[in-house]
């Protein structure tokens, strides 16, 4: 941010007219983050079985048609199968002409045409015949799995993400169901997380600071201004103004309880001039009413406390991030402060344009000097743990002090699983949500099933031909996540329960496994806003599983 | 364009095997699910009235729409679309390239679909839905939107309510509408008369507050108040002869001049090129991934309804993707004095005191009415006629005269207004 004035007209490039509606989300720093990364798509593992195509990947490439289309640096498709007559049906990304042909290559080709500025690659492999290559992996930002996969090439895959610290998506997308699930590194610490404007005004009226205590002081005249003056003295300078002189009749301090402030906003209310011709005046109407928000002392959010008391902020090394080196030098100015820096936006008020031009500046000012402080214990920091790389911009400095009160930590979890190694607090979490008739978890769960199911037709050299309709096939399989889920504790599991989990199987298995064009297309669009929170490092990121029913046009969120 | 070559069962079209084709889809088709009714009778009968099912689709979210009906089964599509292709849509208009800019919308949207899924019949019109009249839209059996103006939502949701015939249940054409913002977007399903209108829920998406005018024109504090000023003031002021474009390059660059020159007058930061177009066009942000979202979800529904192979949405969906993904799913309400479907006034609280030029003023921006250009009168007399000039000659000097000179408390007015072609009644209260 630079105060100074841009010295000439500059219109937009081409670039920024193309991308023009959604740099207003993510700003350039989010566009670059973008073009600087390449994302994996692994869309299919091989044929289900014999006479079987496998996956049809439809979800997985809509994905990709929504990074496409704002600008992702690269993908990668790896997907073994061979375009079939369903595929047609179903991709939009395929023509007559690709019949027969590589499904990686076809796709891949026609989501290039979607935007000259990314650069696309295809492999009609196994993705485990890719990963022998150690540099393989490490080329891309992202992993995007569309399941239902074998679990020998899911698990050393999310391991080898894990070690890597790549971000991962895994899907299902079956008949009128999708589920999705996120595997983020072990500590993925966002700083702008984009809270709404309105509810995340820190004004710091009773946190002021001199400049602003004296330009309060100034209103010791208030009486003797004319109406058109009184009627325009920013608000926030009449609500400090005000609040000296309650202090004066209340030994000293400010309103602190709800009592307290609803009769110091009656105290303000009764200060407006009504003899006027509007019979009332619109900037005490502005201060009535932010009273209850604004007169708060400064208060450190628990979730900014958990961070500061994070070990990564606490000890730092030479390889710390920059994220924590800057949260570590904010923690100290909250130390010798007990505040956060200013973040200095003022939001419009009834006012002259000079008047609040002033006050503002007075916000900015003190903002500008906050970052000077927390600048330098960085520069201190940098040199007390030795570190290498180059110095931390200012800009990511300043931003940081911005958005001080809202910065995040998501503790990466692995893709949630039902199965012999599964975490015991994950299948608990998935017992109790059984508990609550409206759950969607009952379709987490038959995904799991179907996964268990796909898992055995692609490892298992079985006799028979088994198909992925195979009734005994679902039964065991059935029995035996149900048994996983219960196991622990030995509860069996109550029938309502059941009941719903029955339901999402036969609505599973009424699809054979396969997509509907609708359902991928909604899925595709939810994991690529996903991915591009993760590469933009910007929003709040899903953690970590989403569940889509089409039937019923629900969603919900679990961290399972 | 010549249309009879993909149709159907002409000798020309390709020889596709319709089953392995279509797979996925006749699966869900062919058998009942959990949530499916009792009485359903799935198989042929069911693929055969999805595939013969008109359909009619605008608006923004029109390449997404065009390309999910296709691949849901349906043969015969009907698209309207006014605009053309400009720069700013390739980043999620995903059927435009660089060289198809300047080109109308519908066809080249029409004509890409229709020559990537094989079978499929897309007719496009390029021009305002308002072109058309209520035998056009008789003919669809289901009419989807994803249009980006509230004007024109309330218009065809009006229509397709006018359309309402008791004694012939196919002139009751369900009404699938989405709508997207940023991250954000709703999708919704209306029965015309049966279920909540769009005008029923009008005050669940209020417009956004505007700047008073004396702001503008003498204190501005916010870098867009000056862009306000350069638009609205000094534009007129100084290139009155001009009908300003904000297509137009030069224009927009002359009122950001304008804006940056009174922002240093004022010592206001932050006035950009950017920023200039934004307020200027009233641009609101728009992502694929949102667009897809919504897209799939509204044509999931027409789906639904068109083969009853699962229930549809009833009636509405909120969606939201800044913090992982967060949907909300409700009926929303009918109400009674909905003027559009309704059969009582609406109640308005207003301020006697008021005149009715002030009235007249608000109820652009009033959350329940949104009416831009109000004509209005009383069961005994006109307030305010915009047309003919006669009648608003005559009718003028009641805009200057307080409401309670024109009107008793709690009597009803009726409002017209050129963007739609019904009337919204009205009670007014004094406060």
């Amino acid at each position: 941010m630079t105060d100074a004035f841009p010295a000439a007209l500059t219109g937009p490039t081409s670039k920024e007219r193309k991308y023009d509606r959604q740099l207003r989300l993510w700003a350039a720093t989010g566009q670059q983050a973008l073009e600087d990364s390449r994302v994996l798509l692994v869309n299919s593992d091989g044929p289900l079985a014999q006479h079987s195509t496998g996956v049809s990947g439809v979800a997985g490439v809509e994905a990709l048609k929504n990074l496409v289309l704002p600008g992702i640096g690269g993908f990668t498709i790896v997907d073994p199968a061979t375009v079939t007559e369903s595929d047609l049906g179903v991709n939009f990304f395929l023509e007559e002409e690709s019949l027969g042909k590589s499904r990686a290559e076809e796709t891949c080709r026609l989501l290039r045409e979607l935007n000259p500025d990314v650069q696309g690659y295809h492999y009609s492999k196994r993705i485990s015949d890719l990963t022998v290559d150690p540099d393989f992996l490490p080329r891309h930002k992202l992993i995007i799995i569309s399941g239902p996969i074998r679990r020998s090439t899911l698990a050393p895959l999310c391991w080898q993400a894990k070690q890597l610290g790549i971000p991962v998506l895994y899907l299902h997308s079956v008949g009128f169901f999708s589920t999705f699930s996120v595997q983020l590194p072990a500590e993925f610490p966002i700083v702008e997380t984009h809270p709404d404007p309105e509810s995340t005004q820190d004004l710091r009226l009773l946190n002021s600071w001199p400049e602003l205590v004296a330009a309060a002081s100034k209103l010791e005249t208030l009486d003797t201004l004319d109406d058109h003056q009184h009627g325009h003295v920013p608000y926030i300078l009449l609500l400090l103004h005000f609040l000296e002189q309650w202090k004066q009749t209340h030994d000293g301090s400010a309103p602190s309880n709800y009592k307290q402030k609803t009769e110091f906003r009656e105290f303000v209310r009764g200060q407006a001039r009504t003899s006027n011709p509007e019979g009332g005046e619109e900037n005490f109407d502005e201060a009535v009413s932010a009273v209850l928000k604004t007169i708060s002392p400064f208060e450190l959010r628990s979730s900014i406390r958990d961070i500061f008391n994070m070990e990564e902020c606490q000890q730092l090394t030479s390889a710390s991030q920059d994220f924590w080196i800057i949260a570590s030098a904010i923690k100290s100015f909250h130390g010798s402060h007990g505040v956060l820096p200013l973040p200095g936006s003022l939001p419009d008020m009834k006012a002259q344009s000079a008047d609040y031009v002033a006050l503002q500046n007075i916000y900015k000012a003190k903002a500008r000097k906050d970052v000077e402080e927390v600048t330098a214990t960085v520069r201190q920091l940098e040199s007390q743990i030795g570190r290498q790389s180059p110095a931390i911009l200012d800009r990511e400095i300043e931003v940081f002090c911005k958005n001080a009160a809202h910065i995040k930590v998501v503790r990466g979890r692995s893709i949630p699983q039902i199965s012999i190694d599964s975490d015991a607090s994950t299948l608990k979490k998935i017992r109790n949500e059984l508990n609550s008739e409206d759950s969607l978890v009952p379709i987490f769960i038959a995904t799991q099933i179907l996964d268990s199911v796909v898992d055995e037709i692609q490892s298992n050299n079985l006799e028979k031909e088994r198909s992925i309709d195979d009734s005994a096939l679902w039964h065991s399989h059935t029995e035996r996540i149900l048994a996983l889920l219960t196991g622990g504790d030995g509860v069996a599991m109550d029938t309502a329960a059941r009941e719903q989990i029955a339901r999402a199987i036969k609505e599973v298995r009424r699809a054979q496994g396969g997509e509907l064009h609708n359902i991928s297309s909604l899925t595709g669009g939810l994991v690529a806003q996903e991915a591009l929170k993760v590469i933009t490092r910007q929003y709040g990121p899903l953690d970590n599983t989403s569940v889509f029913d089409g039937a019923r046009s629900r969603t919900e969120m679990y961290r399972l | 364009m010549d249309l009879d070559a993909e149709t159907p069962g002409s000798p020309e079209a390709p020889v596709v095997d319709q089953q392995g084709r279509w797979k996925h889809l006749y699966n869900v088709l062919s058998k009942p699910g959990p949530y499916t009714d009792e009485d359903w009778v799935p198989g042929p009968e069911t693929i055969q009235s999805l595939e013969s099912s008109k359909i009619f689709g605008a608006g923004g979210l029109g390449c997404e729409i065009l390309k999910n009906l296709a691949l849901s089964g349906f043969k015969d599509i009907h698209v309207i679309d006014m605009d053309t292709i400009d720069i700013s849509n390739l980043n999620r208009q995903f059927l435009f390239r660089q060289a198809d800019i300047g080109k109308p919308k519908a066809e080249v949207a029409a004509a890409f679909v229709q020559k990537r899924v094989k079978g499929v019949t897309i007719t496009p019109y390029v021009g305002k839905i308002q072109d058309k009249d209520e035998d056009y839209y008789m003919q669809f059996k289901i009419v989807i939107c994803g249009l980006d103006s509230i004007e024109a939502r309330r218009w065809i949701n009006a229509t397709l309510i006018s359309m309402v015939d008791m004694e012939d249940p196919e002139s009751l054409k369900p009404l699938v509408d989405g709508g997207t913002e940023g991250f954000k977007g709703q999708a919704r399903v209306i029965l015309p008369t049966l279920s909540s209108c769009i005008e029923c829920q009008l005050d669940m998406h209020a417009p956004r507050p505007a700047v008073p005018l004396c702001t503008i024109a003498t204190i501005p504090r916010q870098p867009q108040h000056c862009i306000e000023w350069a638009h609205q003031i000094a534009w007129q002021e100084k290139r009155k002869d001009d009908t300003f474009d904000s297509d137009d390059m030069e224009h927009i660059s002359w009122v950001y001049n304008a804006a940056y020159e009174r922002a240093q007058h004022f010592h206001i930061h932050g006035v950009t090129f950017q920023m200039t177009q934004g307020v200027v066009k009233n641009i609101i942000p728009a992502i694929a991934s949102t667009n897809a979202v919504i897209a799939a979800s509204t044509t999931s529904e027409v789906l639904k309804i068109a083969s009853s192979c699962n229930p549809y949405l009833d009636n509405y969906m909120m969606y939201a993707g800044e913090e992982g993904v967060y949907t909300y799913t409700f009926e929303a309400e009918k109400k009674s004095d909905c003027p559009v479907c309704g059969n009582l006034a609406r109640k308005m609280n207003v301020d006697r005191n008021m005149t009715l030029g002030e009235f007249i003023e608000s109820l652009g921006e009033r959350a329940e009415s949104q009416l831009k250009k109000p004509s209005m009168r009383t069961e005994e007399k006109t307030l305010y006629q915009r047309f003919p000039p006669q009648l608003e000659e005559s009718t003028r000097h009641n805009l200057e005269l307080k409401l309670a000179d024109l009107i008793e408390d709690g009597q009803e007015i009726a409002v017209s207004d050129p963007a739609y072609t019904i009337d919204f009644r009205f009670r007014l209260n004094f406060n």
